[in-house]
């Protein structure tokens, strides 16, 4: 079938689905939503549909990015806008084809909103609400709204329409699209796209090859999940466009093996589009050939490093080598290569399908277009957000985010993962671009943004950096594995109440050492999250050096727990659970710790019922009184 | 050489850039990666054994020891660090009597740390076997391990 008559078809299929005659229910069935119990909860949706003998299909729908509602169930009814529910548990179900299906009545405790052009009286548009107001979404359009295993529905929605138009240019044309974008790496580095490709496309070279960063190693961080997940065939559109442009015919996508959802799902889409001649030979009359292969990672953070994951692809230790030459001239087996992110590629899907100039229409003078987040953390509506450039963090803690959690006092944001910083609660108006942020001392990232409150330790934040950092080390330079253990050892003094004013110092210095000296990526950022809590936060480290106190209550030595007289009723719970001895008290007696035996695990103030709550945590040590 | 090893192998060409999928297959049937395989798959891609165990001991996705029946990755992703992963691990390493990076001796439990398993939104969080385990608190670990023969 030629490509025309594919898309119609296709764009049947979806205007049957939404404006048919038959009821639709979707369920969000992503990761965030299977482990929010969806699966489940479409298996009693069938077999209720089924009892009551309704006409209706259930499919399946990648993350719309709330995560904090899955899981999320959408439901069209004909003849009215698509509404969307959230929470939905499978003891709603029944309720659920009950009210809207049978009675045609909405369900007010669950209802997010609708979606699509139409209205109902008193529901808001779910574009309307203040998580989704702000956003923009380029990249995700199609996330939770189409299903992923099903290629019409991809089509329906101008996908592939990129790839017909980049194919009715030049490579060198669409190189220029790119280029008038603006679209930077979204990898975290924030390289110009065009520029890396031009410098592939300029060699001379039969073999030429293009690989898409997946692997995704920033702990908190899952934009690129979603988008696997959600809406395959984007990433799979963008490699061949880049493909195109550069001139390469084998395609890798690297992608860790902890996500065997998005890789199921990513196969899926390969061998779909090679079905239907969107990859392979002389795809849609082009003559141009392309494969794809996917490449599993197998665990090893340094391999988010360009140099290091083509040696993993070549079956190697993912250990970096110097640059230059760089890849885009000599990269895997030695042949020019270009490494994108699955952002990046994905942008490059949307660029091409809308007309030129609607990319830079979003974000700001240096950092066009739009970013995804995963916003995580101490925050009430967590999930994955898109935002143009030169938004406000203000505006995505507060009104996307709706506020930090428990109504507590927001302390700090994270950026760029181990290799970013944490920007303070007075810098909430800083604008999220790529230059912003650098002058902040963190860097844009590839989306992870954690946000923490008063409860979070920044000098336990910046140790689990540099824990994680040295474990990732590949060992290959001596400033990244020797430094990084330096640091580890100097914060885990500082926590543990041995630590110096001179350890200060000593920090910043090794910092900048490892910065200049390390070979890779991965050291040259790895002291970041240290510096930035060192420049913001120094109080907080003077507290635990001068003072011996952990003033947010998390670092075992500097804190102790005690009994409150007038609270404990002697129920000899934590008596028992004590692992350490350290209680003493006769049961209906007032109990009591010593703080000499304690062991600071906290499992006294968790057992200890909350309808006493006699637990407390203090900052500091107490000395025993006896 | 196993007969499950030689079915293995049979679908790869013995091109030694094959040697983490194959790593990766082995482990899928074994549940680990044990001395002899990694001998087997030496001989079969022609390289050192030593550069097949030194490619195996780079990735941590790679392990030595079998599994237990029910094995336990703790995230330690950041969303999960700030929201108290430490203290879960602590409860967990109670409830089943083992400490990461071991499997009890019955073969019940493996428990493993992972850097994240991009359930960020649901933080903290484990996965059991296959499934995510959300949200968790010591009091949920308890439920989840205490039933099953825990310490």
């Amino acid at each position: 079938m030629d490509f025309l008559s594919l898309k119609k078809e296709a764009l049947t299929e979806w205007n049957d689905l939404l404006n048919g005659s038959v009821p639709v229910i979707m369920v969000g069935n992503a990761t965030c939503g299977r482990s929010a119990g969806a699966s489940s909860l479409i298996k009693g949706l069938n077999s209720k549909v089924l009892s009551k003998n309704i006409e209706c299909k259930v499919i399946e729908v990648g993350c719309i990015g709330m995560c904090y509602q899955e899981p999320i169930v959408s439901i069209y009814n004909p003849g009215e806008p698509l509404t969307v529910y959230g929470n939905v548990s499978e003891n709603d179900v029944e309720k659920l084809i009950d009210a809207h299906l049978i009675r045609n009545e909405i369900v007010n405790e669950n209802i997010i909103g609708t979606l699509g052009d139409t209205q109902l009286e008193n529901v808001n548009n779910i574009w309307e609400t203040s998580v989704l107001k702000p956003q923009e979404r380029l990249v995700l359009k199609n996330c939770g709204i189409i299903d992923p295993t099903n290629l019409n529905h991809y089509l329906a929605n101008n996908g592939y329409g990129g790839l017909q138009e980049a194919f009715q240019l030049s490579a060198q044309e669409v190189l220029e699209r790119v280029k008038e974008s603006g679209l930077r790496g979204r990898g975290g580095a924030g390289f110009p796209t065009w520029k890396k490709w031009q410098f592939c496309k300029d060699q001379q070279n039969d073999t030429k090859y293009l690989i898409c960063n997946a692997d995704e190693g920033d702990p908190g961080a899952f934009m690129n999940r979603s988008l696997l997940e959600g809406d395959p065939h984007s990433l799979i559109e963008g490699m061949i466009i880049a493909a195109y442009t550069i001139g390469a015919n084998t395609g890798y996508i690297y992608c860790r093996a902890e996500y065997p959802l998005a890789l199921e799902r990513l196969g899926l889409a390969i061998s779909q589009a090679e079905q239907n001649n969107l990859l392979g030979e002389d795809i849609l009359g082009s003559g141009f050939n392309f494969r794809i292969k996917i490449k599993e990672g197998a665990g090893a953070f340094v391999c988010g490093e360009e140099t290091a994951l083509i040696a993993s692809i070549e079956g190697k230790r993912g250990m970096p080598r110097p640059r230059p030459p760089f890849p885009a001239i000599s990269g895997l087996w030695d042949k020019p290569t270009i490494i994108n992110n699955v952002e990046t590629l994905a942008s490059v899907a949307r660029i091409m399908q809308n007309e030129p100039g609607w990319f830079s229409r979003f974000g700001t003078e240096k950092s066009k277009g739009t970013k995804t987040f995963a916003l995580v953390g101490k925050i009430k509506n967590t999930g994955l957000i898109e935002v143009p450039m030169g938004i406000t963090l203000k505006e995505i803690i507060y009104d996307i985010g709706g506020g930090i959690s428990a109504d507590k006092k927001f302390k700090a944001v994270q950026t760029g993962g181990p290799s970013g910083g944490c920007v303070p609660a007075n810098m909430i108006d800083l604008k999220v671009d790529y230059e912003s942020l650098t002058e902040a001392g963190t860097i844009m990232g590839s989306g992870g943004l954690v946000v923490m409150d008063e409860d979070n330790c920044m000098v336990d934040v910046a140790k689990y950096f540099i824990d994680f950092a040295h474990k990732e080390s590949c060992g290959e330079c001596a400033p990244c594995r020797l430094g990084t253990k330096q640091m580890l050892d100097i914060l885990e003094d500082i926590v543990s109440g041995k630590g110096t004013m001179e350890d200060l110092d000593l920090l910043e210095d090794l910092g900048k050492g490892i910065k200049s000296g390390s070979l890779c990526g991965l050291g040259q950022t790895a002291p970041n999250p240290v510096l930035t809590t060192i420049r913001y936060f120094k109080d907080e480290y003077i507290e635990h050096i001068q003072n011996k106190r952990c003033p947010s209550k998390v670092c075992k030595e500097l804190i102790f727990y005690d009994i409150l007289p007038d609270k404990c009723t002697g129920c000899h719970i934590c008596f028992k659970v004590c692992p350490a001895s350290a209680i003493s008290g006769d049961p209906k007696e007032l109990h009591k710790i010593d703080q000499s035996l304690c062991i600071k695990c906290g499992m006294c103030m968790d057992k200890c019922p909350e309808k006493f709550n006699a637990i407390d945590v203090y900052p500091g040590n107490k000395v025993s009184e006896d | 050489m196993n007969e499950k090893l030689k079915e293995t192998f049979s679908s790869f060409e013995g091109k030694e850039e094959e040697l983490i999928p194959l790593l990766q297959k082995v482990q899928e049937i074994l549940g680990f990666l044990s001395d002899e395989s990694m001998e087997e798959i030496a001989r079969f891609i022609r390289v050192p054994a030593s550069m097949v165990y030194g490619v195996a001991t780079f990735y941590t996705q790679f392990r030595f020891v079998p599994k237990g029946e029910k094995h336990i990755m703790l995230c330690r992703g950041t969303a999960c660090h700030v929201k108290g992963a430490p203290r879960i691990q602590e409860e967990v390493e109670n409830q089943i009597g083992i400490k990461v990076g071991e499997t009890s001796e019955d073969l019940k439990y493996s428990l493993e740390n992972v850097a994240c398993i991009g359930a960020c939104s649901l933080a903290p969080c484990a996965m059991v076997n296959d499934s995510v385990e959300a949200n968790l608190s010591p009091k949920k670990i308890e439920k989840l391990f205490s039933t099953s023969g825990g310490r």
